[in-house]
Parts: C-alpha cells; structure tokens; sequence
C-alpha cells in the first residue's frame, strides 16, 4: 500500500534527497555546524528506533552518546588511536552499556522504563563526574581528529564532512532496512500488542534487548562522531538534558517516522545556534516548545505531512469507490 | 575494623535522615499523584524548587518570615499545579501514558528555564529561622534539622492517616481503582483529580521550604534530587505510599552511612540498590504488581 | 389511558465505542415503580445503553430524560444525583476496601433510601463478612454487595446489568427475591438479563434489543402466553 516515487517509499524518496542536498550542503553551510546537526540526527533516529517502533520511552540516552563521545575522545587524545579505531572503541562501549542497561531495564513496562533508564543513566553521570579520565567539569577538549585509517587527515572540515555523511548515512540506511525488514515488523506488533506477540511464540524480551542495544550502539555512534567533529567531550554530553533534547528532537519531527528525527534535529540544533545570544533563556524556550508540541502537535513535522497525504488517498479512494457502486447500481434495473 | 566515632556515625545518620525525609516527601507526593492520575510527575522536582524560591521571594519582596512562608508558599505553588493539571495535563488523558510524562517534563524544563534566566545558576542563601542546637552527648542535633525530620515524618504519617482511614481517602483509593464507576456513585473524581494533583504538588513545594535553610535555594536543585527521587520510587515500589515513606527514609540513611566508609560511592550508592532491586524483585520492595 | 410521564425516557439514543457506533437509536421508557427488563443477545447493546444512562459513554447523542431532566449531555456524577444507581455486570468490588466500606462507599445523595442498618438486615452474608476484604467474597456475596451499596444512597432508579451471570441457581433465587422486594419498595428498575425465566417472573414489560436498537416490546402478560416467540427473537 502507498504510492511509491521512482520504486522508493515516500520516506525513502525523502531520504534521498537529503543526501543529495547534503553532498552540496558544505558549499553554502558552514561544515562544522551540519556534522553537529548529522551527529544528532542520528541521535535522535537511534532513539526514534525504540519509542517509534517498540513503544518504548528511553530517558537515558546520553549515556549512550556522552559515554561514547568520551571513550572516543580519551583514545584519540591520549592514547593516538586512528580515528576509525577511536569510533569502533566509543561504539563497542555503548552497545556494551546498552547491553547492561537494556537487560536490568527491559523487563519493565513504560513509566518504570522511562525513570530506570533516566536513573542509571544518573548514575553513569556521577561516575563520569568522578572518574579520572572525563576530565571532569572541563571534560575532554582539544581532541585531535587524527588521520583515517593512517592516510585522510581529518581536520580537514570538508574531508571530515565527507567521512561523517558517509557513516551517517549508512547507519541511517542500516535503521531504515531494520525497520522494513521482519526484524522491524516483529518490533511493530511487539508496540502494538505485546500480549499476542507473546502468545504467538515471539521470544519479545530477546527483541526488545536487540532493538535496545542496536539504538544504544548507533546513540554511541552518534556521540563518537560529535567528538571528532566538534573536538570535545563533556559531562552535559552525559546529563539528563540531553536525553530530554533527543527526545524533543524526535517529538517535533515526528516519532515513528523515518524521516522526522533528522528533521527535528535539523530543527533544535538550528534554533540552538541562533539562541546563543539568548543562553541564559534556552532551557526555558525549549522547555516551551516542547510543552506545545507535546499539547497540540504530537505527530510531529513528519507525522502531520505523513497524515496529510494518507487523507487525501483515502478521500481520492473514497470517491473511486462511489463512482464504481454508482455505476454498478445504474446498471441494475 | 570501623574506627570511626560514635559522634560521626550519629552526625551522619542525623544527614541521612534529613536527606531521607526529602526523598520520603518527593517520593509520596509522586506517589500520591501516580496513584490516581497514573502520570509520573517529572515537575516534581521544579515544583519543590518553585517552593523554595516562593519562600525566598515571599521573605525578600513580602517580608513574610519562614513560618508564613511554610504555609503560603505550598498553597501558591499548589494552585499553579491545579491550573495546570486543569487546563493542560486534563487534555492527554485519552492518549499514550507516555504524552503526559513528556508535558509534565516539559513544564519542569520551564519552571527550571525561567528561574535560571530570572535568578542565575547559583544557590541564594535563605537564613535558618531556627538556629542553635542542642548537645545530646553522642551527637550534636541542630533545632532546625530535627525540626525537619520531625516535620516531615508528621507530614507523612498525616498523608497516610488521611489516605487509609477517612471516607476522602476511601474515594480515592476506590477511584484509583476504578474511576468509572466511582463517578456513577456521583462523586466528582475529575475534581478529585486535579485537588490530588494540587496536593501533590504542595506537598513538593513544602519540602522546598523546609530545603531553602539547608540547601539554599537554586534553580537545579530539584532536578539532581527528583532522578534519586524516581530511584527511591523504583526501589520502594510505585503501588505502596507506607513503602514510598520508608525506601525514603531508609535510603536516605544508607546514604548518609555510605559517607562514613566509602565516601566517593555515597553519591552512587542509591543507584546501586537500584540495580540489586531490579535484579531480584523488579516490582520493588513493597511493590505490587508482577511488573 | 393517560399516566404521568415516563420516570426514565430514551429516545434515539446512539452511542459507541471509538469510531464503531454500537446503539444505532435505542428508544425506551420506563414508568415509576415498573421492572423493565431488556433481553438480547451479547452484543446487542444492552450494556451499552446502560452505561449510556448512567452517562459513561462518552459522545452518545439522542435523548435520555430522567424524571423531566435531559441527562444526554451530563456527567455521571451529575446523572447518579438525579436518582440513578448503577450495578456493573463486572460488580466492581474495591480490592483496597473492605466489605463494610465498600457498602458505604457510595454517599447518600437523596433521602429515602435504606439505612445501612436496613442494607444489613436485607444481606445478613454481608453482615457476616463487614471486615473481609472486599474482593475475598464469593461471586454472589459480591453481586448481593453490588446492590447492596446502592441502596443507601436514596436512588430511585436502579440499573442492573446481568445480576445473575454466572452465580448458582440457588444464590439465583435468593437474588430474584431481593429484586422482587426492591420493586415492592416502589423502586423503578431497568434490568439487563440474558437469563428469560429469571427476567420473565420479575418484569413489568420487556424489550428485545438487536443490533443497537430496540427490535421488540412485550408486556410480561405477552411474553408469559407466548414465551416461544420472544425466545425465537433470542436464540442464534
């Protein structure tokens, strides 16, 4: 069901198109600003995987992506690690955490999800706070971007740019075959009705855990590639208000969309940089923003244009439908 | 093999119990509001932070001392809560659980935005309305903090009182059970509802003036404090407000005794019975359902 | 021959559950003092109207008067204080309270209902067990304080939805003789039932509801000299 463009999905059309604006986007945008901007869309599509396709609230995702960005930034700087060692290193130690995370949380329902995930997180933050590696209230800065696999001098913000799109876009690709695949359907009836994935044999807890370590590893590469990008790794990478910032992320493009975290994080980091004459009212207006969009515009940037189009299918389906029954019935005596 | 004075182990478990009866009050102001309303406040925290800055405002700006104070600033605070749950939190009822946690995160991220932006980042002193102590001999109790726990506990003991053993509680507890049919009884468990929100809140607000002589009053400390909260919560167990009352002050204590052998672990050790908990009795220890 | 008004008066009555729409206009009246039963098969819409009544279906249009007031538009507080009690078919019996305040539970809105003294004497199981929890009774101490705790609070109308489902013939008995003395009392009773004999002995008139709507009427004369035909409106 669904029109398609060119043989794609719409979403996959759309996807399409950012890549391609992206691969001129480093001419006109300063390079820096869109990694940062690709770093969170990945973030927030890695958190999109779980509340978007397996109904479930995960409050705790900067341990994922500040933990990485730390593991990736500690190798780089004081051990010389390349570039693509220090990235496999962050994202190993993500999955690891998701691993450890998802198994002691996993097993609860919603609510309890959402504060077991944010709590261990917490507690993550006060290791982070004290263990002597993280650099404490400064964090990591000044992270040297080294040279990919020995031989691309990353910085290099255009070749950087290109090496950071390449992953990201991958990994988005990797999300979009998970989430259309039986993988991904198995997810969606686990959302919609765990009670009878459970009944017809569906081992739920084991795809559940999968899905939670697959986004925790994918947050983790996120984190990774922002401390390469943008060169420093601190404790607020780590804190609750990054977690709540993906999350507003992916509310305002659209949870359960492919499309709409990327947008949302286009979106927020956008809004974050012309607000910097505003920092100390920052929390406040995204806290605003949040509040609206939780009120008024839950679907999302995403979920309305998504909404939009499928009423006008049904409407033209509608009228199809009523010509044909008309002519039946004109030709009944 | 701990050779540590009797003086130290008294003083800490005197701090553990103060920051256990914070983490009793938050911990059954969530409670409260859960049980009827099945929303997780996420602006338990900013509210308890509102009641602080409430006293510090009502005090700089009214003149009104402490014990004014004590009373208004729950009664302010608990009225924006009501205005709130009716106007806003009400319209998510009928959607996904999770819309209403998001709105109540989003409120606290206001609450806490604007009282960075209007006062800055760093803790403002409030004066301890009663200073002095007393020398017990093994410790050294200061008025003020006994005059917290002592509060605090008759805070809780009241809620319970009210909750359990009046025909009020009755309707709630039936209510939270089944709010249908409670309302054909013609009993206005809407209103019911958003006065529970109210009172929850106030409750939070409460525990913020009882905090402003101690922790001084700033925009963040409810933040750090509320995620120990839902710590406390997730240990305790969601269903039981006695269990609510006493993982409060337990923890709190198991804290304060953490500090006296292991010090870097104190900030970490509530998150650490977290993850036994879950280990061995998910529900928590007076939790009631499976999961 | 011209009466005063119906106590309970529905007209058009549609309601449904989200998109699906599961009364289709129901229209029924009940008098002062009449028991009025209505049968159909599951999923019919008896429980429905029911809940419709006593004001829980949210979004229901048509009419619904009790005792001249509109009641269509109203909450179910509103509703229960103009004199309508409701018993569930599911009862509804608290797990947090006990029996004796799962009988006091409900608040006395009108005068003229039964003393808890009274509610005792008429449910002497009840009397017994005043300390158990509320949930630890069997299926037909439940039912009997289901109706029980709505006969304090001065209600005029009662709406029981299938008081009998799944109780044993005996307690069956016992319940039909509580409904009887209800109706002596000069109650008004609206009763869903599946169970015909049981609806046919106590009933003033009967409706048949079908697929959302009333399908047919039957005074309990009617019904007791044919029963065949209200039956064959019943069967699969």
């Amino acid at each position: 069901m669904g029109a398609r463009i060119l043989g794609l999905r719409p979403s996959g059309a759309i996807l399409l198109a950012f890549l391609a604006a992206a691969l001129v986007a480093p001419f006109v945008v300063y390079p820096v600003f869109l990694m940062k901007v690709m770093c969170f869309a990945l973030f927030a599509c890695a958190f999109n995987l779980l509340i978007g396709y397996v109904g479930l609230l995960a409050f705790g995702h900067a341990m994922f992506f500040g933990g990485s960005a730390y593991v990736t930034g500690y190798v780089l700087k004081s051990w010389g690690w390349t570039p693509e060692l220090a990235i496999l290193a962050g994202v190993a130690v993500s999955a690891l955490l998701g691993l450890v995370m998802g198994a002691l949380s996993i097993g609860r329902q919603g609510i309890y999800f959402a504060m077991i995930t944010l709590a261990l997180a917490q507690m993550f933050f006060f290791f982070c706070v004290q263990a002597p590696f993280t650099g404490g209230e400064n964090g990591i800065t000044a992270i040297p971007r080294g040279r990919l696999f020995g031989l691309l001098d990353l910085s290099n913000d255009l070749a950087l740019y290109y090496v950071v799109l390449a992953i990201t876009g991958a990994a988005v690709l990797l999300l979009y075959r998970t989430v259309h695949s039986p993988f991904g359907q198995v997810l969606k009836g686990i959302r919609d009705n765990e009670a009878r994935a459970v009944s017809l044999g569906y081992d739920v807890v084991r795809f559940k855990l999968l899905a939670f370590v697959l986004s925790a590893a994918l947050a983790g590469l996120a984190g990774s590639l922002k401390a390469v990008a943008l060169q420093l790794a601190t404790l607020v990478d780590v804190s609750w208000t990054t977690s709540g910032e993906v999350i507003l992320m992916t509310l305002i493009g659209g949870i359960g969309t492919v499309v709409g975290p990327i947008i949302g994080a286009l979106v927020i980091v956008t809004m974050q940089n012309y607000l910097t004459g505003f920092a100390e009212w920052v929390i406040a207006i995204q806290g605003a923003i949040f509040f609206v969009t939780v009120l008024l515009f839950r679907r999302g940037i995403a979920g309305e244009v998504e909404r939009f189009f499928r009423r006008r299918a049904a409407a033209r389906a509608d009228t199809r439908r009523l010509s044909t029954t008309a002519e039946i019935t004109d030709t009944t005596v | 093999m701990f050779d540590i004075p009797i003086q130290a182990i008294f003083g800490q478990l005197l701090l553990g119990s103060i920051n256990g009866a914070f983490y009793a009050l938050l911990s059954l102001g969530l409670a409260i509001i859960f049980g009827l309303l099945h929303v997780v406040n996420f602006a338990h925290g900013a509210q308890y932070a509102l009641g602080a800055f409430a006293a510090y405002l009502l005090l700089t700006y009214a003149g009104i001392p402490y014990w004014g104070a004590l009373v208004i600033a729950p009664v302010i605070v608990g009225a924006l809560g009501i205005v709130f749950e009716r106007l806003f939190l009400r319209r998510l009822y009928e959607v996904d659980g999770i819309y209403q946690l998001l709105l109540t995160f989003s409120l606290a991220l206001i609450i806490e935005g604007t009282l960075r932006a209007l006062f800055g980042s760093s803790g403002i002193p409030y004066n301890n309305p009663l200073p002095g102590g007393v020398n017990l001999g093994f410790m050294f109790l200061p008025y003020y903090r006994g005059w917290v726990v002592v509060l605090s506990l008759a805070l809780c003991l009241a809620t319970w009182l009210i909750i359990e053993k009046t025909r009020l509680g009755s309707y709630l507890r039936a209510a939270t059970e089944r709010p249908d049919l409670v309302r054909t009884f013609g009993i206005n468990v809407p209103l019911m509802i958003t006065l529970t929100y109210g009172w929850g809140v106030a409750l939070a607000a409460l525990a913020g003036v009882l905090a402003a002589p101690i922790y001084q009053v700033s925009p963040g400390m409810g933040a750090n404090l509320l995620i120990i909260v839902f710590a406390v919560v997730v240990i305790g167990g969601m269903g039981s407000l006695a269990g609510a009352v006493i993982a409060g002050f337990g923890l709190g204590i198991v804290e304060g005794l953490t500090k006296l052998v292991y010090p870097t672990a104190s900030s970490m050790v509530i998150f650490v019975v977290m993850v036994v908990v879950l280990l061995v009795k998910p529900a928590g220890i007076f939790g009631r359902e499976a999961r | 021959m011209a009466e005063a008004p119906p106590l309970l008066s529905v007209r058009d009555l549609r309601a449904g559950y989200g998109p699906s729409e599961a009364l289709h206009g129901v229209a029924l009246d009940v008098r002062e003092g009449e028991l009025v039963t209505l049968l159909g098969r599951n999923g019919a819409g008896k429980t429905t109207t029911l809940r419709a009544i006593i004001g829980l279906m949210k979004g229901r249009t048509g009419s619904i008067r009790i005792d001249g007031t509109e009641t269509i538009r109203l909450a179910p507080e509103r509703i229960a204080r103009l004199g309508v009690a409701y018993c569930p078919e599911e009862r509804g019996i608290f797990a947090s309270l006990s029996v004796a305040e799962n009988l006091v539970l409900p608040p006395v809105l009108r005068p003229g209902g039964l003393s808890t003294e009274e509610v005792y004497r008429l449910f002497p199981r009840l009397d017994e067990r005043r300390a158990s929890q509320g949930t630890k009774l069997s299926g037909g101490e439940q039912q009997m304080l289901a109706i029980a705790r709505i006969l304090r609070t001065g209600a005029r109308i009662l709406l029981l939805d299938e008081p009998t489902e799944g109780l044993a013939p005996v307690i069956v008995d016992q319940i039909g003789d509580i409904i009887a003395d209800l109706k002596r009392r000069g109650l008004t009773i609206l009763l869903v039932e599946q169970n015909f004999d049981f609806a046919a002995r106590l009933a003033d008139r009967l409706y048949v509801v079908e697929n959302g709507r009333v399908a047919a009427c039957f005074t309990a004369e009617e019904a007791r000299a044919d029963p065949a035909r209200v039956q064959s409106l019943l069967s699969v």
